[in-house]
């Protein structure tokens, strides 16, 4: 199943925590329902992701692996 | 907002009381990403992590009486850039080692992409994150409040303690 992003952010070659904090940033920008494309290359992306979004409340639809980098789908909920 | 209601946003109170390269972004890793899950972090940075708060971040490493540390360089093929040297102790006090190791780091880190500690301090800003400096140091190592940057605040231990008091985590790095 593919969703269709409203933002890309891509996030290939950085480290914790930037990741995370790119995506806060650009959730911030977004409006409720939107989807936000996330690219990162950092393995710790994964179980970092998932944390963030159990803690802030957005729901992450999709995680896939494409070409060797993770791949998310990201809907602010709130 | 209180912090009895139930909605309030999770807390994170830091002590940063280290100022060396590697010690100094642990503090500034966990507040940025506290605050990017909508945390309220606060970092009081006292002793040695008072200078984070300068307005030049001149934080410096040596491998010096810390033989965890490795010593990689942050160049060269994959083999070489493996390799661990072993560098006798005598060697890591002549002048200019500090500065080279200093410099190897922070090339080590920005070729991994790890930010740079004044990207990090800018997005703790950015995010909210409350920066404490602490007076008592001030005072005794004779920092002034124009010495650091002006989005920080000046307070002492009964400050943070107030803070970390209703803080879900509370850790001294």
């Amino acid at each position: 199943m593919t969703f269709a992003a409203d933002q890309v952010l891509d996030c290939s070659g950085m480290l914790c925590p930037m990741p995370v904090v790119k995506t806060t940033k650009a959730i911030k920008a977004m409006q409720v329902g939107q989807v936000l494309k996330m690219i990162a290359t950092d393995p710790g992306a994964p179980p970092d992701m998932a944390a963030w979004a159990r803690q802030t409340g957005n729901e992450i639809l999709q995680e896939a692996k494409e070409e060797g980098k993770f791949v998310f789908y990201i809907k602010r909920v709130r | 907002m209180t912090r009895s209601d139930p909605d309030a946003p999770k807390r994170l109170a830091l002590i940063a009381s280290k100022g060396t390269l590697d010690w100094a972004y642990p503090p500034f890793i966990l507040a940025t990403a506290g605050a990017a899950m909508g945390w309220e972090v606060g970092i009081f940075f006292t002793f040695y992590g008072l200078p984070l708060l300068c307005h030049d971040i001149k934080a410096a490493v040596s491998p010096l009486g810390n033989p965890a540390m490795p010593m990689k360089m942050p160049f060269g093929s994959p083999g070489f850039q493996g390799i661990d040297w072993p560098i006798p102790t005598v060697l890591m006090s002549i002048p200019g080692f500090n500065a080279m190791t200093t410099g190897l780091m922070k090339k080590q880190f920005h070729n991994k992409g790890v930010a740079s500690l004044e990207e990090l301090r800018e997005t703790a800003v950015d995010l909210d994150v409350q920066l404490i400096g602490c007076q008592m140091t001030m005072d005794v190592f004779g920092f002034k409040k124009e010495d650091f940057i002006e989005s920080c605040v000046i307070g002492g231990a009964a400050t943070f303690l107030e803070f970390a008091s209703e803080a879900e985590v509370s850790l001294f790095v």
